[in-house]
């Protein structure tokens, strides 16, 4: 299977009203140029799960600027102020998860689990309307398994199998979405031959990634 | 000094040596400059790393190294990074000593608002319902008054960011630790009396016979 295509072509795939789960905190270890482009083709009514919505000009914030979100299932969107206009505009819908939570209902989907149960969120507002668990004597909310059409994910290295290496806190969301989403395209700051990077450093295995964004053309 | 700076000084006694601590952005480079000498603790940053410290100097900046703000940090020899997962689980599953958040409000309960005010302000939870959830001890941090109005209520009229009972609370002007009697007014901030304590807190404090100053860290040399 040929696992590089273009960036154009990756993006082409993604159908208007798509769900995309990007990995990414504050734009760290969110793939730049899959987010250009998002922006240059111009696909609307996205749905966006991800830890937050970095700034304007920033990652995703690049996405909300465009208007290209309609919805996003974020943990925080305290840094910019764009989505929160739209919010407040009723232009996009924002649903606010724990960001554990939030990472824990991607993992759930990812590795076939039925949902969590988690101590977080218990007696707030981020229970209403949920089921509570008792266990032994603890209440937990149960919170179920969130997954997407897309992952769009950032990697420090891939190879050309597809094997993902990821660096320091750009890893963050990536390995969990990585896992979760119908198709996995992968965007990697570079590309190296299949067996560069040791089997103890891949942090998202091959068979994990659909498609890989190949190098840009051109020497020197 | 500085109400920021005082606050930093005061919390910095709290964490002990070997401690996994997890701090609010902005407070973790104010309160590692006030540790005591010989305590050593490693600061989390949820976005995955423990380890963290502030930038050493110009041109160490990476975008691969980053705190919860986005803002870059350094790492110290020993540091180690993972994903948000496991970082998450670091928090919930009770391997983090301590976290010192901000707050909108605290109440008789010890209960903590500190994610959104309705109608006005809403920045969204982040880390912080996991943190208060999971963390060994939850340490508010803030100013014990917003435009003159009392920040510890009776009770919290913000939504909640959890039922957990905070361990303790350091503002401005006090220490106050909430307790099965209730909150329990612990020290006052140089120059500052329990009746203003009183004066400025909405809720109902226990003041003890002897209520010491503030213990400070030194200011850093």
């Amino acid at each position: 299977m040929k696992k590089v295509i273009g960036l154009a072509a990756a993006v082409e795939m993604i159908p208007d009203g798509a769900a995309l789960m990007i990995g990414g905190f504050m734009g760290a270890g969110t793939p730049p140029r899959l987010i250009d482009e998002l922006v240059r083709q111009g696909r609307r009514n996205l749905t966006v799960i991800a830890n937050d919505t970095a700034r304007p000009g920033v990652g995703i914030g690049k996405l909300v600027t465009a208007k290209l979100v309609r919805r996003v299932i974020t943990s925080h969107i305290g840094t910019n102020p764009e989505t929160q206009r739209q919010m407040i505009a009723g232009d996009i819908e924002v649903e606010l998860v724990p960001q554990g939570t939030l990472a824990e209902r991607i993992r759930a989907a990812g590795f076939g689990l039925g949902g969590v149960l988690t101590p977080t969120g218990v007696g707030t507002t981020v229970a209403e309307g949920k089921q509570t668990v008792a266990v032994n004597g603890t209440v937990f909310l149960l919170e179920l398994p969130l997954t997407a059409d897309f992952a769009l994910i950032n990697a420090k290295r891939a190879d050309y199998y597809g094997n993902l290496e990821y660096s320091l806190t750009a890893r963050n969301f990536n390995p969990a979405m990585a896992m979760a989403a119908a198709t996995v395209i992968a965007e990697a700051e570079d590309i190296v031959p299949v067996g560069v990077i040791s089997p103890d450093a891949v942090g998202t295995p091959h068979v994990l990634v659909d498609h890989l964004i190949g190098k840009e053309r051109g020497h020197g | 000094m500085d109400e920021k700076a005082l606050i930093a000084r005061r919390v910095a006694l709290e964490l002990k040596d070997g401690d996994l601590a997890n701090l609010g952005i902005g407070l973790p480079t104010l309160v590692a400059r006030h540790l005591p000498a010989g305590v050593r603790v490693f600061f989390q940053s949820e976005n995955g790393i423990i380890g963290m410290q502030p930038l050493p100097e110009e041109g160490f900046a990476w975008s691969d190294l980053t705190d919860a703000g986005g803002s870059p940090i350094g790492a110290v020899p020993g540091a180690a990074a993972f994903d948000s997962a496991l970082s998450f689980g670091l928090i919930r599953g009770g391997h983090l000593d301590v976290t010192v958040l901000g707050g909108l409000q605290v109440d008789e309960e010890g209960h903590l608002a500190n994610w959104m005010v309705p109608g006005k302000m809403v920045p969204g939870m982040g880390g912080a319902m996991d943190l208060v959830t999971g963390a060994k001890r939850v340490i508010v941090a803030m100013t014990h008054t917003a435009k003159g109005e009392p920040k510890i209520v009776k009770r919290c009229t913000l939504p909640l960011t959890a039922v957990r009972r905070v361990s303790l609370v350091v503002t401005d002007m006090a220490v106050i630790e909430p307790t099965d009697d209730g909150l329990v007014l612990r020290e006052v901030a140089p120059g500052i009396t329990p009746e203003r304590v009183l004066e400025a807190t909405e809720a109902s404090l226990i003041v003890p016979a002897e209520v010491p100053t503030m213990r400070l860290a030194t200011a850093p040399s």
